[in-house]
């Protein structure tokens, strides 16, 4: 046939693109840059009341004060500290029950309305007994993030496994492939771009609930800034903490995008054309 | 020797989808399954492939009965389903991975060569057509070299160019170990096109009508009047076996005055 001679190469270019971080990214910072300079400016002209919103030259002069004293770090480290434990306990007990109850319909209708009933409850209602549990000190704080990180991952692992193409799992059987085998050459490549998703949302909901347990009491972390900021009336402080939330969830999120691209690049998206 | 015996499917519901089916493939034949719909092609394959179960008789390679998928028998469905995650040629050594790498890539590299598709093996399935793919598709049931290659109107998402194309790409390949080929498809002409043998099946319950040789020798001339008898033959079989020898639809006129 006549289509073997039109051999475009198509795949190079592809893996170059999945590769080569392009220029292109420096396009997301023209609306945050920009916003920041006519508020500097507009504030400079006292429409603004600065006491109340300090300018971005005065957030940075404060973030930078933190920074020089070596405060910064300290709070940054014990936030991200947390945040990388209960990340940790929450994506694998959501992982290991989310493919229990996705790929055993039994495990389903056994733990699946429990765990849906528990879910329902807002997470923040559990601080008191966390907190009678596990103390004032890091469990309960970790506990907390854990279990806001679980439910989207779970549900994630869960509805992606449930959701995997019967006609390729088929394929899998035909070619008398074990159920380890079929877990792991089928169904863990299938859901991976779901996965991926699920455990994003769990990273931003991780950075939610590292804040609500700071803020409930603690004496080191980016809460705690944004509290103590709030007590002493230092509104550069907060806007400080805040900014540092931004750019830490940011760079964590990109972080796990770009760990896992290389293991996407099959994918027919989309997000691939447009 | 693939042997169907007695063979029968009861579904949950109830539905009989086949019906005592007895036949025998011999060894490198190619065996066209034809019918209407819902005469039990697809799932006398399936039985046949091991990845359902017959509710009685049973089915068998050289006397080894086929209760679940096996080395012997290989299928191709009628989507390529094809892993989107896995290259052209990994696609393709998917069921022989137990082999040693080298034997692996030569097998690989001299069937793609084979299907037209040399230097095709480290694409995205994502780039393939449709009738590149189920080139691929094929190809990777056959690396295998299972005894019986069963095929479940693998060419009926194509155009008819394509379809003649690939047709031709087949039996290439079944040259180079002449397995036994079972063939399921509802197109006269690639019956006619493939098979040493057209068995047209029944509905309600599925069953077999009749048993058609086909002894034209290949390469077969597709406008020569031999082939035309054949393609009749099969027709005619085909009507026969819906019951309606000469009837044509029944057309209805709409009721005057409809505002529809």
């Amino acid at each position: 046939m006549s289509e073997a001679g039109t051999l475009e190469k198509i795949a190079p270019a592809d893996r170059q693109r999945a590769f080569v971080p392009s220029p292109r990214w420096l396009f997301g910072l023209v609306l945050p840059v920009g916003a920041a300079v006519l508020y500097e400016i507009t504030a400079r002209f006292g429409l603004f009341e600065a006491r109340l919103l300090p300018p971005p030259s005065r957030v940075f002069a404060a973030l930078w004060e933190l920074a020089v004293s070596g405060e910064l770090l300290t709070h940054v480290t014990a936030t991200l500290l947390r945040v990388a434990f209960g990340f940790g306990l929450g994506a694998i007990a959501g992982t290991l029950l989310g493919a229990l109850t996705g790929s055993s319909s039994a495990a389903r209708r056994f733990l699946d309305p429990t765990l849906q009933a528990l879910r329902a409850i807002p997470s923040l209602a559990w601080v008191p007994l966390f907190i009678l549990w596990l103390g004032i000190f890091e469990s309960s704080k970790i506990a907390l993030i854990a279990l806001g990180v679980f439910f989207p991952v779970y549900l994630g692992v869960m509805g992606a496994i449930a959701n995997v193409d019967r006609k390729i799992v088929e394929v899998g059987r035909a070619f008398r492939l074990s159920r380890w085998q079929l877990a792991r050459r089928i169904l863990l490549p299938a859901i991976l771009p779901d996965y991926i998703v699920a455990l994003r949302s769990g990273l931003g909901l991780g950075f939610m609930f590292v804040v609500a347990a700071e803020i409930m009491g603690a004496s080191e972390g980016l809460g705690y800034l944004l509290v103590d900021g709030q007590q002493l009336g230092k509104p550069a402080q907060i806007l400080a903490a805040i900014l540092c939330f931004a750019v830490l969830g940011k760079v964590l999120d990109w972080l796990l995008v770009l760990g896992t691209k290389p293991l996407l690049t099959w994918q027919d998206s989309f997000a691939r054309t447009v | 020797m693939l042997t169907l015996d007695r063979l029968s499917k009861i579904y949950a519901n109830g539905t009989q989808a086949l019906s005592d089916v007895t036949m025998g493939v011999a060894p490198g034949e190619i065996v066209a399954l034809v019918g209407g719909s819902g005469c039990g092609k697809t799932t006398l394959l399936r039985l046949a492939s091991g990845l359902e179960q017959a509710s009685g008789g049973r089915v068998a390679v050289d006397g080894d009965i086929i209760a679940a998928p096996h080395p012997d028998v290989g299928i191709v469905f009628q989507e390529p389903r094809l892993l989107p995650w896995l290259t052209v040629a990994q696609n393709i050594a998917f069921g022989i991975e137990h082999l040693p790498k080298a034997e692996r890539d030569a097998r690989v590299d001299e069937a793609l060569l084979r299907v037209g598709l040399a230097g095709y093996g480290p694409r995205w399935p994502r780039e393939l057509s449709g009738g590149q793919a189920q080139r691929v598709a094929i190809v990777r049931a056959l690396v295998a070299r299972p005894k019986v290659l069963l095929m479940d109107e693998p060419f009926s998402a194509l155009d008819a160019l394509t379809r003649a194309s690939l047709q031709d790409h087949l039996l290439a390949l079944w040259e180079a170990h002449r397995p036994t080929l079972l063939l399921v498809t509802h197109d006269v002409e690639e019956a006619a096109a493939l098979a040493d043998r057209a068995i047209v099946m029944q509905p309600r319950p599925g069953r077999v009508f009749k048993d058609i040789p086909i002894d034209l020798p290949r390469p077969r001339d597709r406008l020569s009047h031999d082939f035309a008898e054949a393609k009749r033959a099969i027709l005619a079989a085909l009507d026969g076996s819906l019951g309606n020898p000469h009837s044509s639809p029944t057309r209805i006129s709409a009721p005057s005055g409809a505002s529809w």
